[in-house]
């Protein structure tokens, strides 16, 4: 398994905006790889950065973004802008939290789902109009034929993530990056989208970056994890040794707010205090605000990723000048 | 969050196709035929148009000749609306004017419409050093009066002799001038928020030319909008038209308009002794006004119900 060759390497990645506030850190040294066939989740508490990771990755921040990135063994950075474009939608497509709002609400399901094919493949209207149809049926909607002609307003919000994806795996791509897929539908229909995406991925042997805040969701499909904090990745590692044994105390606090059933406390837990703001931050581990384990250095220098046992994780707990 | 039971949904969702590709013209339809006025205006409008275009083929006259004999006629069975100083049939002349003020109000918005979208679109998608330009073109052309702008534009055409026939085209040209800056603002607007909506974001990620984006994702969103300022404008350019040719500067005799057939009422004894002169093109000016601003303000209600008093 780590003998796979990497289909996207993220390193250094740092996006920062300019606001009137000062500068927001949004994402900052992040670093990590997805494997051929893998499925990679990132987690995190909302606004750690975990979609302008993702909007990094495909190009679409409206900011200096530093740091390299590896498509394939390509820096997507010395590519062409022709280039580019051959590879977004076709080798590396995206699907975007908010169904109701990614898709145009002028234009019909089939004209959406037909575009990239006519714009990357050499497709007759006709072909793509089939292959279209076909995809629609893919992706588990019935009457195609019938969701072909409707518009987005038309569908329900499940239908529509579904009809996302099916314009996402449309060019058959090498990587698809999902920024919370599911969010925005009711569990059951999350159940089942998931479930495609996870049967779809299997099928094509496709990688996968899935953004999720859903612990639940990693459990069921990650293979690596990565955890954000505060634009930061604070731990890495297998779904089994996250699960197992978590290291940060974040990444603890985040698998004990989770409840489990036959097991109700009185109340659920919940990691106390709030995700520091972006704009002011000191060099120090940006979770000690919220650490019951805060020592002085955490306070003062920022922990880096160190390997410990199988994971990375950035936290002094784990320095052994420090425990020492 | 799995142990809080959840209340049963509706497992398939739901789907409420109503059919076919153009279930959306088909919702405005059915939301415009709801609203009473604006049907009376559009109705009066073809009628209008029927009058303008197709009624001169079944009037026994021509303008063309003169006929001093016949001048001054009042209003008779022969001449239904009398006839003008030189003895023309003024019914035919305002049939033939109505081509001439309605041709110059469409041809008038056409052009500014296509002026006023494709640099409206330009500069609200491109931003930066586009839009500063056009919408600095746009704002000067803005901040000088309409009118008086007009007036010293048709003072310079007839400076240069333009040829009578020739002068509505120069007039739409003028009026479309003038016309097009505060469409390309509307526009632009418009582009500017749909640019941030995540649709735009995803063509993006689909790897589509900034062609594609306009052409195809843009301009569908702006086209509600560009089709009720558009029709609401054809109203303003025939106006701007009148005005004009009323005072001699806009389409000039022996061609007829509206605005110059009311010319007539310029000396007292034509005002008070022949009204069939100059009441019949003020009549059509306004009703022709009304019954387009009746149909604008339905269709923008139809196309977008939320849009009213924007
Ligand atoms: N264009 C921008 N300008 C300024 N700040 C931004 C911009 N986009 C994102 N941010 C900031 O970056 C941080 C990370 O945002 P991001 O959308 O990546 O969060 P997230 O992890 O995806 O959260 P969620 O789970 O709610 O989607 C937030 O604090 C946000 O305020
Ligand atoms: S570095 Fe310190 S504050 Fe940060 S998580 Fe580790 S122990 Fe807690
Ligand atoms: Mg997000």
């Amino acid at each position: 398994m780590s003998e796979r060759a990497s289909v996207l390497e993220v390193k250094h990645l740092s996006a920062h905006f300019e606001t009137e506030q000062g500068i927001v850190r949004a994402v900052d040294d992040v670093s990590f790889s997805v494997k051929e066939g893998e499925t990679v989740c990132v987690v995190g508490e909302s606004g750690c950065g975990k979609s302008v990771t993702a909007m990094s990755v495909m190009g679409l921040v409206q900011t200096d973004v530093k740091g390299d990135l590896f498509f394939k063994g390509k820096n997507l950075a010395e590519l062409s802008r022709g280039d580019l474009r051959r590879v977004r939608g076709n080798d590396l497509a995206m699907i975007f939290q908010e169904p109701m709002s990614s898709l145009n609400p002028v234009l019909t399901i089939g004209e959406q789902i037909m575009e990239p094919l006519l714009v990357h493949h050499p497709y007759s209207k006709k072909q793509a109009r089939h292959k279209a149809i076909e995809l629609i049926e893919l992706v588990g909607i019935g009457r195609a034929e019938q969701i072909f002609k409707s518009y987005p307003h038309q569908l329900s919000g499940g239908m529509l993530q579904r009809i996302m994806i099916a314009i996402a795996l449309s060019c058959d791509p090498d990587m698809l990056i999902a920024d919370e897929p599911t969010t925005a539908l009711d569990v059951t229909i999350q159940a089942q989208v998931l479930d495609l995406l996870r049967t779809l991925q299997e099928e094509r042997n496709m990688s996968m970056l899935l953004i999720t805040h859903d612990l639940g969701v990693v459990a069921e499909v990650a293979d690596f994890v990565v955890v954000m904090y505060a634009g930061k990745v604070i731990e890495t590692g297998t779904v089994h040794d996250i699960f197992a044994s978590p290291k940060h105390p974040y990444t603890k606090g985040l698998l004990y707010a989770k409840p489990v059933l036959g097991n109700r406390t009185k109340k659920l837990y919940t990691i106390p205090g709030q995700v520091p703001n972006l704009v002011d931050l000191t060099p120090s581990c940006y979770f000690h605000e919220r650490c019951e384990h805060a020592m002085d250095i955490c306070r003062e220098k920022m922990p880096t990723l160190k390997l410990e046992d199988r994971q990375h994780v950035a936290c002094w707990l784990y320095e052994k000048e420090v425990k020492g | 969050m799995e142990n809080i039971p959840q209340i049963p949904r509706q497992m398939e969702p739901k789907v409420e196709v109503e059919g076919s590709k153009s279930s959306l013209w088909g919702q405005v339809w059915r939301r415009f035929i709801k609203r009473k006025m604006a049907v009376v205006g559009f109705l009066f409008l073809t009628m209008i148009f029927v009058f303008s275009f197709i009624g001169p083929f079944f009037s026994p006259y021509t303008t063309m000749g003169t006929n001093p004999i016949n001048a001054h006629q009042p209003p008779s069975s022969a001449h239904w609306l009398g006839t003008d100083h030189l003895g023309r049939d003024v019914l035919t002349r305002l049939m033939l004017a109505g081509r001439i003020s309605l041709t110059v109000g469409l041809g008038a918005m056409v052009l500014s419409v296509s002026i006023g979208g494709i640099l409206g679109i330009l500069a609200g998608y491109y931003r930066g050093i586009v839009d500063q330009i056009v919408m600095r073109i746009a704002d000067v052309l803005m901040t000088l009066p309409g009118l008086p702008l007009l007036f010293i534009m048709a003072a310079i055409m007839s400076e240069w002799r333009v040829p009578a026939e020739h002068r509505m085209y120069i007039v739409m040209i003028m009026l479309s001038l003038i016309g097009w800056p505060g469409l390309a603002r509307l526009i632009r607007s418009q582009v500017l928020s749909l640019r941030e909506r995540e649709f735009m974001l995803a063509t993006d990620a689909l790897g589509l030319r900034d062609r594609r984006k306009l052409l195809n994702h843009l301009l569908p969103n702006v086209v509600p909008i560009l089709i009720v300022t558009a029709t609401l404008s054809v109203g303003g350019a025939i106006l701007s038209e009148s005005v004009l040719s009323y005072f001699g500067l806009g389409v000039v005799p022996p061609t007829a308009s509206w605005g110059n057939m009311i010319n007539a009422a310029n000396s007292l004894i034509d005002f008070t002794n022949r009204p069939w002169l100059w009441i019949p093109p003020g009549v059509a000016i306004f009703v022709t006004v009304i019954c387009i601003n009746l149909l604008g303000d339905g269709l923008r209600d139809a196309i977008d119900p939320n849009m009213k008093g924007r």
